[in-house]
């Protein structure tokens, strides 16, 4: 089967950049990826490509089918990104937010009281205007948008910030629940120790690049993350190394 | 697209609902440019009442930068306009839908200005439908070149500043046909005005036309 994500010394730019320097990633359909690296590696950068919001710039991008070289615009209702921002209007309430971003995707009512419901929104808080939420009830509204798009390939940066061990709780089983149901999740995150827990596999970014360390996460759990024996660094023909 | 625009046009009106920034900010500015336009130029003289339906323009433009300004920053906030792009909402939707949105505040706020010009300046408004018609389809060009060109400022750190100077300019033609036609209908030469309501229309179909082909570029580089 077509892998949900085909990227071949992948190149974006950020101005002149280029903040993903020639990246190789293959991830298959349902499956759950980790990305980790440190500050500025790309990771953010490369969930934004994945979602069609950056150009590649050379190399090859296959995502959900569609080759965002030529056009990066029709796979955005495919998939669903969770960035640092929360992407909510704050003037309208949580069920407003839900409603209005799932039926622009094609979502029905179903689909936004089930999201509602799972992220623990569809109470009180369903009518609370989103400027009067706390940092862990905005984050979680962000997810219930994002849950009620249903969409094919979940892009999560730092799912886990900003909430409360319980709603982190329902965030994991809501992702394993959508690559369950045939969804892909590819999932940025500092948070390694339940981030692993969560993953099949971890790519390493650093510098724009894919450094290596595609392990599986079962192995990891079952060991020190930094003693696992992670794979030599494949380095990217005609790939550019940030400095 | 319609569908979409519905969608968008809907929500930027329930955003207005909660947040009633036309009704409690810009409505209580547009009265206000009219009374001091009332301070400047002395009633008694009659100066006032043969600049009122300029002065009437005048003060919609203003109320238009107003709204457009805020239709724009509610997708400049906390990543509203990846959302936007990444929506699967067809560009032309957006467009015709957040054009839709600021067009119903205008006529709304038109209304309020109708009423404090009558009010405020005593001035007495005949051949209504002209007047009706003209609004309407200066409206619709305030509405469609403003959304086309706020999309244009919205990415830039200097949009507040930037739309006027971008905007006015563009919206010239829009003052000077709306003003001779509410001429004729104050003068009682309804007739004189209709090729005015022609202009402003092939304004409002030129400019809307391009915002909903050009939206999803303008949307892209902002």
């Amino acid at each position: 089967m077509e892998p949900a994500v085909h990227l071949r010394a992948a190149v974006s730019l950020l101005g002149r950049f280029p903040a993903l320097a020639g990246v190789d990633l293959d991830v298959a359909r349902g499956e759950i990826v980790l990305l980790q690296g440190p500050n500025g590696a790309g990771k953010t950068t490369l969930l934004r490509t994945l979602a069609g919001l950056v150009p590649v710039v050379s190399g090859t991008a296959v995502v959900l089918g569609h080759d965002l070289c030529v056009d990066r615009r029709t796979v955005r209702r495919h998939v669903g990104l969770l960035g640092h921002a929360t992407m909510l209007y704050d003037e309208l309430t949580v069920e407003d937010n839900v409603r209005f971003w799932g039926r622009a995707a094609g979502a029905g009512a179903d689909d936004a009281e089930a999201a509602m419901a799972a992220l623990g929104l569809a109470g009180r808080l369903r009518h609370v205007p989103v400027v009067r939420l706390s940092t862990g009830q905005r984050r979680r509204a962000a997810i219930a948008v994002l849950a009620a798009r249903r969409p094919e390939l979940w892009l999560l940066d730092e799912p886990h910030a900003g909430l409360d061990a319980e709603a982190r709780d329902t965030v994991d089983g809501l992702v394993r629940g959508a690559a369950a149901a045939g969804a892909t999740v590819v999932v940025a995150s500092h948070e390694l120790e339940r981030s692993h827990g969560l993953a099949e596999r971890v790519v390493t970014i650093a510098g724009g690049v894919v450094q290596a360390a595609e392990v599986q996460a079962t192995e990891v759990q079952a060991s020190d993350v930094e003693a696992t024996d992670v794979q030599a660094a494949r380095p990217v023909e005609g790939a550019t190394r940030v400095p | 697209m319609f569908r979409d625009a519905l969608l968008v046009a809907g929500k930027d009106l329930r955003i207005e609902r909660r947040s009633r920034v036309a009704l409690n900010q810009v409505a209580p500015f547009a009265v206000l440019v009219l009374i001091l336009f009332a301070f400047a130029l002395d009633p008694d003289s009659g100066v006032l009442d043969k600049a009122t339906p300029g002065l009437f323009w005048v003060a919609v433009l203003l109320c238009g930068l107003l709204a457009i300004q805020r239709s724009f920053a509610l997708e400049a906030a906390d990543g509203n306009r990846d959302a936007l792009r990444l929506s699967g909402l067809a560009p032309g939707g957006i467009f015709l839908g957040k054009a839709a949105a600021v067009a119903l505040q205008l006529l709304v706020l038109e209304v309020v200005l109708g009423l404090g010009v009558i009010l405020l300046y005593g001035s007495h408004v005949s051949g209504w439908p002209l007047v009706i018609a003209t609004c309407l389809v200066a409206t619709a060009g305030i509405a469609g070149a403003g959304t086309l060109y706020g999309v244009l400022a919205a990415g830039l750190r200097v949009r507040e500043t930037l739309l006027p100077l971008l905007l006015l300019p563009v919206l010239a033609p829009v003052l000077i046909g709306s003003t001779r036609a509410f001429e004729a209908a104050r003068d009682g030469n309804p007739g004189q005005g209709w090729p005015w309501v022609g202009l402003l229309a092939l304004f409002a179909v030129v400019y809307t036309l391009f915002g909903a082909l050009g939206f999803g570029s303008l949307l892209e580089d902002s």
